[in-house]
């Protein structure tokens, strides 16, 4: 298996223990990708409140490259694989404003005919890879661990432009893929909500009330820590979670953020400094003295 | 013939009238045909199983907005939801009033603080200029474009499921930022930066977080959530630059058109305003903490090799053309 890989502004800036922890768990599964190093900022949709047609430039560009080295797109982040898949859902069936913006990759020799599929690693995951082979990389048994699914808003919305008619798995692959490291499944309702993170510069007191909300209900259902497939929802859950805490509970929250490859990574074997936890920054102490008196991982 | 089924419909009920008023849910088993809406079994518990539920719906037919309640835990119109679509045998499906409303009772939702905010966006024309002789007339491509706002019912779909109403009941919220691009958008308007001015203002078309619920949920395909991107593009044309979401919208833009990535630190900094001294300080702590992590993003830019090339296809996409 092999992908052309965009990790997003996100892993590459905020969070780079998700980069970190990707790579490990890519290699230990034996998944090769080639690193789109020459690919823009998706926009993650704020872009696209100023120019829309100029979003679906950037990404269609994105999709261009991967179609001339013939790789589908790896994704590792919610807001990048919701906003490559509604840009690709606005030019698929419109070849005039297809043919608009090929004219404009023209000085750079790339020209897109519609052929490039991306997924998010979640997805590749249940739907190319199998948990049951995933499952076979897994030394650690993740059973009496709770942890509560966070998808980000772009992974489950808008149900069409991200093919849940076609792939009905999608909509609960972080389930399924949580629930394949032994671990429990906290049900609860903040799964599909919004993290805060696009109003935190704008509204920054409701964005912080959504932190408290999810982190905070997910906490009281006895949750170990959140699992994430998205950067975006990690900067805020884990970065202004302790800020959160102090402005709408009357204790401290603090539940350990894990993006999805950390997650499946303990599950490996990896230690969580390989995985780069201690740079979280709500404390993954408890968490990790937990998973490391778990029975020594066969290897390492 | 198939053998009759049952549906088992776990519904939120409230008597506020009750000695002991409270919010519980109670299960109905009720026998359905295959071809029943959500609505459908409501209405067959009413009439002969439980007469004291209380919902509310008229046409059935998807025209009226009456009938706006919680599936499973996402807004729907029931008249237009097949059971078997939400429900298969053997499970239970659950039925709430729509939520970010005060309940009246059982499924009934008070619809006063959703008028309150359409009525908040002056919800009818005000042309300028002189009175014409005649109609004041709009060219048919604007109303081919309203039309798709004006299929609205005012359902409160899109009410019940905004993840910023949830927090904060002062945002103007979906439906009525949808229904106020229907008239900032209407040609024959003449108060298209007035409208603008008081919406840019809190609680108003920044503090959306651009989640899609509305999107998701709108059974007419409204897309408020768009209609609200496109008054934000809007509202700075018109001149109203002066907001953290206009700042935060500026600031990635040129983020992406030096370098072609995202530049975090300087999205923050930007965002609050460089001058916004009490804002830098409230943002200070996370970002030293982050510092002492070794994870504060580089606050120069992450130039990619083609920058030059991407910035030549922003820069075209700002030339007035098409």
């Amino acid at each position: 298996m092999k992908y052309a890989f965009w990790p997003g502004c996100v892993a590459l800036g905020g969070t780079p223990e998700l980069y970190q922890s990707t790579k490990l768990v890519l290699n230990k599964l034996g998944i090769e990708v080639e690193e789109l190093t020459n690919a823009t900022c998706t926009g993650a949709g704020v872009l696209q409140e100023k120019n829309k047609k100029l979003g679906d430039t950037l990404n269609v560009r994105t999709f261009a490259q991967a179609e001339q080295m013939g790789l589908p797109i790896m994704t590792i982040c919610s807001t990048c694989q919701g906003t490559m898949a509604q840009a690709q859902l606005a030019v698929i069936n419109d070849d005039g404003y297809l043919a608009e913006i090929n004219a404009d990759l023209a000085d750079e020799d790339l020209e897109y005919h519609g052929n490039t599929v991306t997924k998010h690693l979640l997805w590749i995951l249940v739907e190319e890879y199998g948990l049951e082979n995933l499952k076979k990389h897994f030394v650690r048994d993740l059973s009496g661990l709770k942890f509560a699914p966070f998808y980000g808003c772009y992974l489950i919305r808008p149900s069409d432009a991200l093919g849940f008619a076609e792939v009905p798995e999608r909509e609960t692959s972080l389930e399924r893929v949580i629930e394949s490291t032994g671990a429990e499944v906290v049900d609860f309702k903040g799964a599909r909500a919004c993290c805060g993170l696009p109003i935190l510069f704008i509204n920054q007191n409701n964005s912080l009330k959504m932190v408290a909300t999810h982190t905070g209900t997910a906490k009281d259902l006895g949750a170990d820590a959140m699992v994430t497939p998205c950067p975006l929802c990690h900067l805020n859950l884990d970065g202004y979670q302790g800020k959160a805490a102090q402005k709408n509970r009357a204790s401290a929250i603090d539940l350990p953020i894990l993006h999805l490859p950390q997650m499946l990574g303990l599950a490996m074997g990896f230690t969580p400094k390989e995985l780069g936890m201690n740079k979280h920054m709500v404390s993954t102490n408890r968490l990790r003295d937990h998973v490391e008196a778990l029975a020594a991982p066969a290897q390492a | 013939m198939p053998e009759t089924l049952i549906a088992n419909l776990k519904v939120q009920r409230y008597d506020p009238e009750s000695d002991n008023p409270e919010v519980y849910y109670q299960d109905y088993e009720v026998e359905v045909e295959d071809w029943f809406t959500v609505l459908d079994a409501l209405i067959k518990i009413r009439e002969e199983i439980d007469g004291t539920l209380s919902l509310r719906c008229a046409c059935r037919a998807s025209i009226c907005g009456s009938c706006a309640m919680r599936v499973n835990g996402e807004a729907k119109l029931v008249c237009k939801t097949r059971l078997d679509s939400v429900w298969s045998p053997g499970e239970s499906v659950t039925i709430d009033p729509p939520g970010n409303m005060p309940v009246i009772t059982d499924l009934v939702a008070d619809f006063k603080p959703f008028w309150d905010k359409v009525r908040q966006v002056d919800p009818y024309m005000q042309p300028t200029g002189p009175v014409p002789t005649a109609e004041y007339l709009a060219p048919n491509k604007d109303m081919v474009h309203l039309a798709g706002v004006m299929n609205c019912i005012m359902c409160g779909a899109c009410v019940s499921d905004c993840t910023v109403l949830e927090v904060d009941d002062r945002f103007i919220g979906p439906a009525a930022l949808a229904k106020a691009y229907r008239f900032v958008a209407d040609p024959r308007d003449g108060k298209k930066k007035e409208r603008l001015g008081v919406l840019n203002d809190d609680t108003g078309i920044w503090d959306c977080t651009r989640c899609m619920q509305c999107v998701e949920v709108c059974p007419k395909d409204v897309d408020p959530m768009g209609r609200i991107m496109v008054m934000r593009d809007m509202a700075m044309e018109e001149g109203f630059t002066n907001t953290s979401g206009a700042r935060h919208t500026e600031s990635f833009y040129n983020s992406v058109k030096r370098s072609g990535r995202l530049n975090e630190t300087r999205l923050a900094i930007e965002s609050m305003g460089v001058l916004n001294i009490p804002g830098q300080i409230s943002m200070a702590p996370v970002g030293v903490k982050a510092l002492i992590k070794g994870k504060l993003p580089n606050p120069l830019d992450h130039k990619i090799p083609s920058k030059a090339a991407v910035k030549k296809i922003v820069e075209h996409s700002e030339e007035p053309s098409k």
